[in-house]
């Protein structure tokens, strides 16, 4: 039983990780209509910030996030503003190929500056672990820290979407585009807004995958990225909870498969259980169907 | 449907993106490597004043990349038994030339590599570096007959062609050494083993462990797979193998995630044993990592840079001083590459002017007949299949460094 419960936390462990990540994807395809495949890569520069401020440059664990928030949202507006803003009009594909091309970019980028060696990252939260059952189940700081971030963010980011005006602009942008311009709001500054909080959260993202798996490298954004693409069409593409419960439900089902069938076969169990649920539900858990007007 | 076939296209498109990725740097090392290999043929050209023909020999390696340590420590060994060589007067009168080319542990940029080696007027070839390339330019080396000597390609099929020799054990050979090991030591009895299954290197150690453990008494409690697409959370698998009541775990996988292992079976707080093979060399020199996390650890290596007798000093002596590190296993086995290639081609009396395939030829039959004493071993010999026969040595790490286990 005791072993069961630290399979099952693990797997929410893993499964908040891919939540948070799936946040950014949902909400930039739920507002703008577009699939941000730099999504992964932007939480790889959150990781290497953090690495270069309190690794390098010795600094504390905070100012650390604190800079890999502030970097990560500077770049993902910036991205979003050289190249998916002149795309706006364009057919979804060209964007789709664009944000490829920016994951291709930036993955490079780190490649040439960082060099392609594997970096050890220093876990930069220092929570000491809970031990419970004298010692059968422990939960490590990081998992603690990693479920808490994720229920406060997804708390947060409702209450931001439904109480304010830029939230409710969010809402309407994502709803019809065309009708919200008429009706004032300003969708560039919506889309960029969207961009920026997508960005941060990949920024604390990174930090927390990285903390709890202490590698890093140009590509490490790129499999959590693809996972957390999946937990977000799982939950329903474009749902805030439902990017969250796509992302914990996955990652349970990767752990409890790789403890009870086979750690070869979890992938494969992964993703044919998200075969069975877009057959049965082809929105996702709790995607809503939308009415194409023609 | 529509969504599917997004779906499907995007992940295609990012899973050769992450294939590709990197490219570009790989043409400008290799540009940068040629550049520097020019330099060194121009000032050595100087120094050889009796003739202008040289021996060239060459090597492929990971130089970038997660398995860079593995490439530049042969390259830096080779590069050193090459100097020693030459300024003992060289193979049959003539200086050797050492040339080296980035394959990024990639299959392909691996025959690229040898290529761009052989555009270099290569002689002999001392590759690659690691298994997975070794074996995709094997069969370019057999077509043109070149002789072949991997210091560290562990994969068994690679030595089947017979121009193809090994300095390192391979896998099945790591494998039975490694339960051998545990077994007549008394490390442990209830083993448990963590490998990466879609890597041919470590399924295959894997393999061979456990049919020589039932040999050793050895009880396996648990043998937990991961694959390359999901190497970094191993707290299930650690958990299983707590479970199953394992004393000793196995890792037979590259040090970038055995790292992560040991991490992760800290946090838990289970302290079994460990013990890993040659892919574990550089586990030490991992950028960032907590060293203390990796005291006890046992692995399998043939070099131990703590050895006392004269050739191992004078080697780690001469390897600091160029390279400010301690040498590695890997280093060890591209230098005894290089001492094999001379023994052999002294016996055999081969010239640089003969082609790639009559010094091919000319080699193979006395590869039988000599003896090395090397860093890797002492009158290390090779079998007729091509692979080395010397005894296995363990290091566990103590303080932050190898040390002997006899």
């Amino acid at each position: 039983m005791s072993s069961f419960i630290s399979y099952f936390i693990n797997g929410i462990s893993l499964g908040s990780v891919y939540a948070i990540i799936a946040l950014g994807y949902t909400m930039v395809y739920g507002i703008a209509k577009m699939l941000n495949f730099a999504h992964g890569d932007i939480i790889m520069v959150g990781g290497f910030t953090t690495y270069v401020i309190t690794s390098t440059m010795g600094m504390s664990p905070m100012v650390g996030i604190l800079s890999a928030v502030v970097v990560c949202t500077v770049l993902g507006v910036a991205i979003e503003r050289i190249a998916y803003k002149p795309l706006r009009g364009a057919s979804s594909l060209s964007v789709l190929i664009t944000a490829i091309g920016v994951s291709y970019f930036l993955q490079n980028a780190a490649l040439i500056i960082f060099g392609a060696d594997t970096k050890s990252f220093q876990s930069v939260i220092n929570v000491p672990p809970i031990v419970l059952a004298d010692g059968a189940i422990t939960i490590s700081g990081v998992t603690t820290v990693t479920v808490l971030s994720c229920i406060v963010i997804l708390i947060a980011l409702t209450t931001f979407i439904n109480k304010t005006k830029t939230g409710q602009a969010m809402l309407a942008v994502s709803e019809d585009k065309g009708a919200a311009t008429l009706m004032g709001i300003n969708v560039n500054r919506t889309i960029a807004v969207t961009f920026a909080i997508g960005s941060a959260l990949a920024a604390i993202a990174g930090v927390l995958l990285c903390s709890a798996y202490p590698t890093l490298s140009s590509t490490t954004g790129a499999m959590p990225g693809i996972k957390a693409f999946v937990a977000a069409v799982f939950g329903g593409i474009g749902s805030i909870p439902g990017a969250m419960i796509g992302g914990i439900v996955l990652g349970v089902i990767e752990n409890l498969s790789k403890a009870y069938i086979s750690s070869q076969l979890s992938d494969a169990i992964v993703f044919s259980v998200l075969i069975i649920v877009l057959l049965v539900k082809p929105t996702g858990l709790m995607g809503k169907q939308i009415q194409e007007k023609v | 449907m529509k969504k599917f076939m997004c779906l499907a296209m995007t992940a295609a498109m990012l899973a050769m993106s992450l294939t590709a990725c990197g490219s570009s740097d790989s043409a400008e090392e290799t540009t940068a490597a040629a550049a520097a290999a020019e330099a060194e043929d121009s000032t050595e050209a100087g120094d050889t004043a009796s003739s202008d023909a040289v021996f060239v020999i060459g090597g492929t390696g990971p130089l970038t990349g997660s398995a860079a340590i593995y490439g530049n420590a042969v390259k830096n060994g080779g590069q050193i038994a090459v100097d020693e060589i030459n300024a003992a007067g060289g193979i049959n009168g003539y200086q050797v030339k050492w040339i080296f080319e980035d394959d990024e542990a990639d299959t392909e940029k691996a025959i690229n590599a040898y290529n761009t080696l052989k555009d270099q007027d290569l002689q002999m070839f001392v590759g690659t570096t690691t298994s997975g390339s070794c074996l995709a330019v094997v069969p370019e080396t057999e077509n043109d007959n070149m002789f072949q000597i991997t210091p560290s390609g562990t994969t068994a099929d690679i030595t089947i062609p017979e121009n193809v020799y090994r300095m390192c054990f391979s896998d099945p050979a790591q494998g039975t050494k490694s339960a051998e090991y545990i077994g007549q030591n008394g490390l442990a009895t209830k083993i448990g083993v963590i490998y990466d299954s879609s890597d041919t290197y470590s399924s295959g150690i894997y393999e061979n462990f456990v049919a020589e453990a039932a040999n050793q008494g050895l009880e396996i409690v648990g043998a937990e797979a991961f694959t390359a697409d999901s190497k970094t959370d191993f707290r299930t698998q650690l958990q299983k193998l707590k479970d199953a009541g394992a004393e000793l775990v196995f890792l037979p996988f590259y040090y970038t995630e055995a790292s992560l292992v040991l991490q992760q079976a800290d946090e838990m707080g289970w302290e079994p044993m460990f013990f890993g093979c040659d892919g574990m060399d550089g586990i030490l020199t991992l950028e960032g990592f907590d060293t203390s996390l990796a005291e006890g650890l046992m692995l399998l290596t043939p070099f131990s840079a703590d050895a006392e007798d004269e050739l191992t000093q004078n080697f780690v002596a001469k390897y600091q001083e160029d390279y400010s590190e301690i040498p590695n296993q890997f280093a060890a086995d591209a230098y005894d590459c290089l001492y094999v290639i001379k023994a052999a081609a002294e016996k055999a009396g081969i010239t640089p002017d003969m082609s790639v395939s009559d010094i091919c030829e000319a080699l193979k039959p006395v590869m039988t007949e000599i003896e090395i004493d090397g860093l890797t071993g002492q009158g290390i010999k090779f079998t007729e299949d091509g692979e080395p026969n010397k005894a296995p040595k363990a290091v566990v790490i103590e303080n932050g460094a190898y040390k002997s286990m006899e």
